[in-house]
């Protein structure tokens, strides 16, 4: 049985990145071609399929059945092994790419864009193909999965064609020709296989992207996904793109950690990237200007922001400094971190209140955790240190409310991870 | 978040559980797990202390209860700079201590033959802390009943309950059934100890204790001060869940 | 009727110190190997997490990161013709539980023993003559010395990144270290931590008296360090919780931070925990090792076979399991036979506790770390010519104070009542410029013939298993080391301007309910003559070729020192021989 351990495998990699930007021949998948394969097995890494496809804990890769949180619902990722009957085998190379790059079920229904093609629509039919040939090779598992989860009226496919009106763009990704080879890798990479404006794209109450607000930020299944322009404040602005490339490849870097999704992602995903490809993706996110506003840090003497420095002081600096600063790779730097000048406070009070394990890469192995501070705090308590966390150091950033924290915390109570 | 090789149900291991108090035997949630891929996780995780509840006494009938908070002032008389033992909630640390494992003896080795040993070998009673104080405040009250015409305990001028507990330090006063010494020297033990302990277990109310002799509590990073000699620390102290400055003034 | 699982390479009992080093080198050697361990996976940010771990009362009085004694106990009497009695509550021990056994709540203090410690006998007996021991001590050479170790000591150090200053470096004597330590490769890997007011004031004190104090060797750290497996500690916050306790931010080396992140990622590796090993099963021929037998919390039964077996379960477990297993033969004080259980030994240990006027000094003792300290080394091993002195042995003695948390730290001079308004007012008054060492005198302990472990023909456990029983006393060279080194502590810290000192002599008889460190060592003792000892140099017990046991079971008689460091050393240097020599031609590694 193929295991996933995550070994990148060089030799084929060298040769598959010498192919990335020469089409091959269109047409079938050839079981046959090594080097279709691994090049279809690298674009499924950067797509991540293997995330929503797989239950976590299982050994199973690809085998569906996982169900993913949408605001309209659940949806369970099917089984895109090759088994013919409960898998993807009996689809067509055709039938595939409709699918990936359309939206478009073998039976002719539409996808929820869960399954991000509006982003995989950026990548070629040789890519897809590719991928395709990769998933032909992957252990087939008898998994019936039941698709279609959502409520009513969610559960009515066709208002998707009205959907995709609005918010699909179908079509490959075109190069900035004023612009250089990397940032183009980097720009594909983003907006295609690693779809990253899935999660840091804010999005309508349709569920499509607020495109005027690009890549600053979006909530999902009780998380907040950060600003990740260069803004200076909210964004990797304070990051070099060797910051960014360690963080996506090591899961840690100088200033902060991964932790939940992002963790996930990097753990499945883009840890096996090429470095080159890593940097160019810092290279083309650092190239997105941030917006300029800066507010003012609220006052020392702000009753929250006394208390705050209290809490900091007899708690918080155990790990993360007197000074803020954590220790480089081992705490976050509560001083130079975006995370925590995010507009949006979800995730920094769903660590404050749950904890937190850092992501686990080859690299950084020590994956160290943050306790709960749910029994401890309480939610006064919470907005106090956050506010403080925020307003100090140089940062700046609107206060946490008690309300802000009441709110997440009897979201985070019917939540099991 | 993929957990690789973890049997699914065996993923909680400790939950957070509001009001019992969790008696370690050394094992968690009782099932044996595997342990395979990565470091094991869930969130809420952990076994925070439970907190003393104030209200009715646990353990201590009434008249057991006036013995003990007699008892506690005596062990630490209140003074104009600090309470003594009974405001500082050591009664109420020594109730709630022996309504749990500790009066149960639980976890320790309580199986016969019981035999009388060297006093080296360590105590060989069969029973625990909950009966010694049950049976020593019994026989301390009759043995005062008996020296000063019918009188218990919390009874007696402050200077004869002095006088009665040096008795019981000395030997002097022999109680009936009871080692005299051995109980007085446990509730010494249990008294201090309710004094210096963290104020959720009951004793330390206020962390009056703490503020007496200048300890700083439950803090954690004192970089900035171990290379600052022979200089008074200025923090006041904190407690496992915190202290009054860590509630915002808004009002 | 046990389960039989599927075969592995190698089984772990007991996944501490020990048994978390021979798993890392063994995976890495490609074996498949599975570690079970009686109590529970612990970590920091779940078992012992900044928020609640300060907490002395849960942690430090009741124990509560400790086994419990219904779990399994001793008996314990002092001489053999009395009758042993259970100990029903832990005093002058507390046995460790949990993934990470001892090194969880272990103060971090790393040491090394001297050259001549490993050669012991040998060695006295050439300085002083062979009628200068004590006919019922039973002191041995350890078959290894301390150039065989050395590069496994540094192996070790440089796991837990342990925090000092070196003293010999490859020959050459260094300032601020110890001058009397063998020498080292190299130096520490990561600087000595910073010390709080009292530790430097005794060092003054020391160094006019003409000593040379050094920094105590700590595995709790003095700046971030990310050691050779690619794991990450951090800087010790001096938070004063640390000894018994869990560390709370990754700064106390233990297997959870510098071990356990790598090993769990290896696809080769698992562990199972809540499980307890009854038993090591045998072949026929009672020369070979098939497995273990290990029960879960429900009461079930498994089997574990396996082609090697590593016990590792601390000194007192790895005793237990080889008598209650029937494995080599039970030691006979009465007639001199046997091995399994000879040489027992704990650690010799006092104080003298300083107090200051607290107009001039206050010393803020909560500050400290489970291994800060000063201390000096002149009486140490034989450092110093015993002949005068009537005993062999020694130890270090320091200002080793590592904290001040309330409940065990508000002493009163001697003479103060022990409650009431004159107590109260003592305590107020000495408590921030009270000197209180802890092990101020850390001394030797040699072994004596009537110093054993068996088992216990009367008690059982909760499994209806005998219980082992400990016959341990103190002999009268233990004693008078112990005085002599007491006084001269005395002197060091009366020279630190105390107004009173009080000395706590170590006297017998040896108590079960005084707390005298967990250092416990030996009953399966290594050496070159298997009438004498249980394991060979390797720690391959010399009677089942593909069993190994680790920790301090293997030390013939205790030095004056902490031994976790030789603890790991061993580990790493048992480990290379089975990567080494044994995989590639399984048997005896030495010729019996």
């Amino acid at each position: 049985m193929r295991r996933f351990d995550g070994k990148t495998r060089l030799r084929g990699a060298l040769v598959a990145m010498l192919l990335a930007t020469a089409p091959a021949a269109a047409g079938e998948s050839d079981p046959q071609d090594f080097t279709q394969i691994e090049r279809g097995r690298y674009l499924a890494v950067a797509s991540d399929c293997i995330s929503c496809h797989t239950v976590p804990g299982s050994r199973q890769p690809f085998a569906g059945g996982r169900a993913i949180e949408t605001p309209f619902g659940n949806i369970v990722a099917p089984n895109i092994t090759p088994d013919r009957e409960t898998g993807i085998g009996a689809w067509s190379d055709e039938e595939f790419d409709n699918a990936i790059r359309r939206g478009i079920r073998r039976n002719g229904a539409r996808l929820y864009p869960a399954m991000p093609y509006t982003a995989y629509t950026k990548m070629s039919r040789d890519d897809v193909v590719a991928i395709r040939t990769y998933l032909n090779t992957v252990t087939p598992v008898r998994n019936a999965v039941v698709a279609n989860t959502l409520p009513f009226p969610f559960n009515i496919r066709t208002s998707m064609r009205v959907w995709n009106a609005l918010y699909f763009t179908p079509g490959e990704y075109k190069p900035d020709a004023q612009k250089s080879p990397e940032w183009n890798r980097g720009a594909f990479l983003v907006d295609g296989p690693a779809h990253c404006g899935a999660c840091h794209t804010p999005k309508s109450f349709l569920g499509g992207d607020k495109t005027d607000q690009y890549l600053q930020g979006s909530y999902l299944q009780g998380w907040s996904a950060p600003n990740i322009t260069d803004d200076t404040r909210l964004g990797l602005g304070g990051w070099t793109v060797d910051d960014v490339v360690a963080y996506l490849k090591a899961g840690h870097n100088r200033i902060t950690a991964a932790t939940g999704p992002m963790g996930e992602e990097i753990a499945l995903s883009s840890s096996h990237m090429r470095d080159a490809d890593l940097k160019a993706i810092a290279t083309y996110l650092k190239s997105l200007p941030g917006a300029q506003n800066a507010p003012r840090p609220l006052p020392a003497d702000n009753p929250f922001m006394v208390a705050g420095g209290a809490i900091y002081r007899d708690q918080c600096s155990a790990c993360h400094g007197l000074d803020g600063h954590g220790v480089p790779r081992l705490f976050p730097s509560l001083a130079d971190s975006s995370m925590v000048r995010s507009d949006d406070p979800t995730t920094l009070i769903r660590i404050v209140l749950r904890g937190a394990r850092s992501v686990a890469t080859a690299s950084d192995p020590t994956a160290p955790g943050m306790p709960s501070y749910g029994w401890q705090l309480d939610d006064p308590q919470v907005a106090a240190v956050l506010t403080y966390l925020r307003n100090t150091w140089g940062s700046a950033a609107p206060a946490v409310s008690t309300q802000d924290v009441s709110r997440a915390r009897s979201d985070l109570a019917s939540r099991v991870d | 978040m993929r957990k690789k090789g973890f049997t699914d149900a065996s993923l909680r291991r400790r939950e957070l559980l509001a009001t019992t108090a969790i008696l370690l035997l050394g094992i968690s949630s009782g099932r044996a797990s595997e342990i395979f891929g990565e470091l094991p996780w869930a969130p809420n995780a952990g076994n925070p202390p439970t907190p003393a509840r104030p209200g009715p006494w646990l353990f201590f009938t009434g008249d057991e209860a006036r013995a003990v908070e007699a008892i506690a002032d005596c062990i630490i008389p209140p003074d104009p700079q600090t309470p003594g033992g009974k405001d500082a909630g050591c009664a109420v640390f020594v109730d709630r201590q022996l309504a749990g494992p500790y009066g149960r003896q639980d976890g320790l080795y309580v199986r016969p033959p019981f035999q009388a040993g060297a006093r080296n070998q360590g105590s060989q009673s069969e029973a625990g802390p909950a009966q010694h104080y049950r049976e020593g405040l019994a026989a301390l009250d009759r043995a005062c009943k008996a020296k000063y015409t019918g009188k218990a305990f919390a009874e007696l001028s402050d200077n004869d309950k002095d006088t009665v507990l040096k008795g019981l330090e000395s030997g002097d006063l022999k109680l009936d059934g009871v080692d005299g010494e051995a109980f007085f020297a446990q509730i010494i033990n249990d008294m201090q100890t309710g004094f210096f302990a963290d104020p959720i277990y009951g004793g330390n109310r206020d962390m009056v204790g703490w503020k007496m002799i200048g300890y700083p509590g439950a803090r954690y990073n004192y970089l900035d001060w171990v290379s600052r000699h022979n200089e008074p620390f200025p923090l006041p102290p904190v407690s496992l869940t915190g202290r009054a400055e860590w509630t915002p003034r808004t009002r | 009727m046990a389960r039989r699982l599927p075969k592995k390479d190698v089984v772990i009992v007991g996944l501490g110190w020990t048994g978390s080093i021979m798993a890392h080198e063994l995976t890495d050697e490609g074996l498949d190997v599975i570690a079970i361990e009686r109590g529970p996976w612990r970590d920091a940010p779940t078992d012992f997490p900044p928020s609640y771990m300060q907490d002395e009362l849960r942690y430090r009085v009741r124990h509560e990161l400790f086994l419990r004694p219904d779990q399994t106990t001793f008996t314990f009497r002092n001489k053999m013709d009395q009758t042993a009695l259970p100990i029903r509550s832990w005093g002058a021990f507390m046995p460790p539980n949990g993934v990470g056994g001892g090194g969880v709540h272990w103060n971090a203090e790393t040491f090394r023993f001297l050259p001549s410690d490993f050669v012991l006998r040998t060695h006295l007996t050439e300085r002083y003559g062979a009628s200068f021991l004590p006919d019922d001590m039973t002191i041995q050479d350890w078959g290894v010395t301390y150039n065989d170790l050395e590069p496994h000591y540094d192996q070790f150090e440089y796991l837990c990144g342990t925090s000092g200053t070196a003293g010999n470096l490859r020959g050459q004597i260094q300032q601020g270290g110890n001058p009397f330590e063998g020498p080292r490769s190299r130096p520490y890997p990561t600087p000595a931590q910073a010390q709080p007011f009292s530790h430097t004031l005794f060092a003054k004190a020391a160094r006019e008296l003409g000593y040379k104090p050094f920094p105590q060797p700590s595995g709790n750290l003095s700046q971030a360090y990310t050691n050779p497996l690619g794991v990450r500690l951090g800087p010790c916050t001096y938070c004063g919780f640390c000894e018994w306790f869990g560390c709370g931010n990754y700064s106390k080396a233990s297997p959870q931070t510098t071990i356990l992140p790598v090993l769990v990622r290896k696809s080769n590796f698992s562990a199972r925990d809540n499980s307890e090993v009854t038993a090591i099963n045998l072949d026929k021929s009672g020369k070979h090792a098939t497995g273990v037998t290990f029960v879960d919390t429900s009461g079930q039964e498994w089997e574990q076979p396996a082609d090697l077996v590593i016990l590792s379960a601390y000194t007192l477990f790895n005793v237990q399991l080889l008598l209650l297993s029937k494995i080599g033969q039970p030691y006979d004080p009465m007639a001199n036979t046997g091995v399994i259980g000879r040489n027992y030994t704990h650690q010799t240990t006092s104080t003298v506790n300083g107090f200051f006027n607290n107009k001039k000094f206050n010393f803020n003792p909560f500050i400290g770390s489970g291994a800060i300290g000063m201390c000096i080394d002149e009486f140490n091993g034989d450092n110093f010519d015993h002949g005068p002195h009537g005993f062999v042995g020694g130890g270090y003695v320091g200002q080793v104070q590592t904290g001040a948390r309330p409940i065990e730290s508000t002493l009163t001079p001697p003479g103060t009542p022990k409650w009431g308004a004159a107590w109260k007012q003592a305590v107020r008054d000495n408590y921030l410029s009270t000197v209180k060492p802890g092990t101020g005198v850390h001394g030797s302990f040699y072994s004596y013939r009537d110093v054993y472990l068996d088992l216990d023909p009367t008690y059982k456990d909760r499994l209806g298993r005998p219980l082992m029983r400990m016959t341990i006393d103190f002999h009268a060279n233990e004693i008078k080391q112990n005085r002599f080194l007491t006084d001269k502590f005395a002197e060091i810290i009366q020279a630190m301007g105390a107004d009173h000192i009080a000395k706590q002599y170590r006297t017998p008889p040896y108590d079960i309910t005084v707390y005298q460190t967990t250092h416990l060592n030996g009953g399966t003792v290594m050496g070159a003559d298997r009438k004498t000892s249980a394991l060979n140099r390797y720690l391959q017990h010399w009677d089942v070729p593909n069993l190994f046991v680790l920790g301090a079971s293997a030390f013939p008689q205790n030095a004056g020192y902490n031994p976790t460091g030789t603890v790991g050393a061993l580990a790493f240097w048992a480990a290379s021989a089975i990567r080494n020599q044994y995989l590639k031609n399984p048997g005896p590694l030495v010729d019996a």
